[in-house]
């Protein structure tokens, strides 16, 4: 599997290139948020903030009145947590065009429960007027621009930066409202995002291996949240349905899941694998994924526990399994 | 002495804005009455001399609520519009206390901006004239409810405008209680350190809050000096002359590094309605507390 750094800051610079209205705020984490090179490349539309986020989010929205598409980076954590009023009173409620890359989302930093952005999908998601999109590997940080760019009102994005593998391959990009159907079964309906799904890409090779048909898909897009493709998914499995992402159990995906289980009268058993009503701590992304339960061995036990028997799956085996870009089972168009 | 005309216009303008609020007040059994106290002669000013707005022909009637801004809303419109088109040349003004609104609407009336019937409909349910303003009434373009929001989003627009080389500025009207917010400041340094002098701020000084007076509730002088060390320049006036206020803000089509300016307006939140008064320190929103009471101020109506 190929494994990329520093994707956005690169991209960022190539993509706003001949998009003059675009213009970036930050507030002091610029390089920490992969804003630097466009900084550099285009300084007249870069706008330092401080470290002042109630402005910020404001500011952006006067901006937005204005014609321009503020675009800002900083950590997930001080958009939502820091600036809420203002995100929802001056962004969201006028509809206004300003795009949010929120990084650090769920356990990925050390820097502890500060940092970690692990309840912005419950709270976002909920706003009238704003699409909540989450990346999970390089080829979704390419493409999330163009997803974002064509909404019209404000986008927040859980975005990721550093190494990042290309799960997806390049000429697949993500898509607004379009999971992406990466394997098919019907004993199961697993759905991730964001980071958790090179997890569940392990775990699934593995439980293939065992005999079990696993309907696997990722959702890069939570808010809206209305493809077919999904309600299908959930209505198909002989035992049942397990989520897991980088996020609450509570709020997040799960629970999207689960209310379009009720909603369409599914009766389906669901398992939601994420942060079980808990802040996290400081520590490695690896460590962390283990002890919240987030990872591939997290999720086979979701699944005996589904199936109702053991599979003896050991760590070894999922850590050998050798991951390469898919291609997604489902195509939206001939590409 | 002719500059003496629109001074007369203002005063006049001034005390229908009184006139008008308190008969409100009355109809709706109570309401925001020492706002239009205080600002009357500031609001009155700005839309009758220092704001360059462009004209908007006949007085416009509000229109109904159109729904809140959202994608596929085609119909949906600021009260922005009563502030005439929104061209290069031509200054904006953003309210940010909202519940300054019926101060507004009465002075948008008096600029011959707002067709009077349209005071029948504040408060009524499915009218934009709502009692606490946001971006659909009159005279408002952004929702500002929730104190503190809009100087920030009046800064934003402020640099879009620079950045789109427009020569019209942007005016925002402000309460002295929302220099208690840290996004105030937060604010002030952003628009210093971006040089947005395009930007003028207006501040009803009338040391009043919702719990009595500004100096009880939380301290915020010396204002003045903490706005001049956040990089502004800052004028303190008497918020009841309009040619003082009129004459501090003239000064602008300043040179390019100026520092953007707030006009401090000290004002009287009682001026023009002595039986006010008797409220204070509890003069945020007026209520009636007998019948005798209301009688008095319908007797104070009859007088003004």
């Amino acid at each position: 599997m190929e494994i990329l750094s520093k994707i956005h800051a690169g991209n960022l610079v190539r993509w706003a290139r001949d998009r003059p209205e675009v213009v970036v705020l930050s507030a002091d984490l610029t390089s920490s948020c992969e804003a630097d090179q466009f900084r550099d490349a285009y300084p007249d539309r870069f706008f330092s903030m401080g470290v002042a986020e109630q402005n910020m989010l404001s500011f952006a929205a006067g901006l937005a009145r204005e014609g321009k598409m503020p675009l800002i980076h900083t950590f997930a954590v001080f958009i939502y947590r820091r600036a809420y009023d203002q995100l929802a009173m001056s962004v969201a409620y006028a509809n206004a065009n300003v795009k949010m890359f929120g990084f650090l989302p769920g356990i990925l930093t050390p820097g502890g429960a500060t940092h970690q952005a692990i309840d912005d999908i419950a709270l976002l998601r909920t706003l009238p007027n704003m699409t909540v999109l989450e990346v999970g590997d390089a080829t979704e940080v390419e493409s999330v621009l163009d997803v974002m760019a064509a909404v019209d009102g404000p986008v927040y994005v859980r975005m990721l930066r550093g190494q990042l593998p290309r799960l997806f391959a390049a000429e697949e990009p993500m898509r607004l409202d379009t999971p992406r159907v990466l394997s098919r079964g019907g004993d199961l309906t697993l759905v991730t995002s964001g980071v958790c799904t090179e997890e569940a890409l392990r775990a699934t090779t593995v439980l293939r291996s065992r005999g079990l048909g696993v309907e696997h898909l990722h959702v890069s897009t939570l808010k809206p949240c209305n493809s077919p493709i999904i309600l299908e998914a959930l209505a198909q499995p002989k035992y049942g349905v397990v989520s897991l992402e980088n996020h609450l159990a509570s709020g997040g995906l799960g629970s999207i899941l689960a209310e379009k289980i009720a909603d369409a009268g599914l009766g389906v058993r669901q398992i939601r694998l994420g942060l079980q009503d808990t802040f996290a701590h400081g520590a490695s992304k690896p460590y962390l994924m283990r002890e919240y339960g987030l990872d591939a061995l997290a999720l086979t036990r979701a699944v005996e526990r589904l199936v109702g028997q053991p599979l003896h799956i050991r760590e070894e085996e999922l850590a050998a399994v050798r991951l390469e870009a898919v291609h997604s089972e489902h195509k939206v168009e001939a590409l | 002495m002719p500059h003496n005309d629109w001074t007369a216009d203002v005063r006049r303008a001034a005390g229908q804005i009184r006139r008008r609020v308190l008969e409100h007040t009355l109809q709706h059994d109570g309401g925001y009455m020492s706002q239009a106290c205080s600002s009357a002669e500031i609001l009155a000013t700005l839309y009758l001399k220092s704001m360059n707005l462009a004209a908007v022909g006949s007085p416009l009637m509000p229109r109904p609520f159109p729904g809140t801004p959202k994608a596929g809303n085609n119909g949906y419109f600021t009260g922005a519009e009563f502030n005439g088109r929104a061209e290069a040349h031509h200054d904006r003004f953003i309210l940010s206390p909202a519940h300054y609104a019926l101060v507004v609407y009465t002075a948008l009336i008096e600029a011959g901006r707002m067709d009077p019937c349209g005071l029948d409909l504040f408060n009524q349910d499915g009218s934009s004239v709502e009692m606490i303003g946001a971006e659909h009434s009159p005279g408002c373009e952004v929702t500002c409810g929730s104190l503190g929001q809009a100087l920030s989003q009046a800064a934003g627009i402020a640099l879009a405008r620079r950045l789109r080389g427009d020569t019209g500025r942007v005016w925002v009207f402000m309460s002295d209680g929302e220099f208690q917010i840290g996004q105030t400041w937060e604010a002030l340094q952003a628009a210093a350190h971006h040089r947005l002098n395009n930007l003028v701020v207006v501040v009803d000084v009338n040391r009043q809050q919702c719990d009595g007076t500004v100096e009880s509730v939380m301290t915020i002088e010396p204002l003045e000096k903490r706005i001049m060390a956040f990089g502004w320049d800052a004028a303190r006036i008497d918020g009841h002359n309009p040619q003082a206020l009129q004459s501090v803000t003239k000064a602008l089509g300043r040179p390019i590094d100026a520092r953007p300016l707030v006009v401090l307006c000290d004002t009287d939140p009682c001026r023009g309605l002595e039986l006010l008064r008797r409220n204070a320190p509890r003069l945020h929103y007026l209520r009636f507390s007998s019948g005798a009471d209301r009688q008095a101020y319908v007797q104070a109506l009859e007088a003004l």
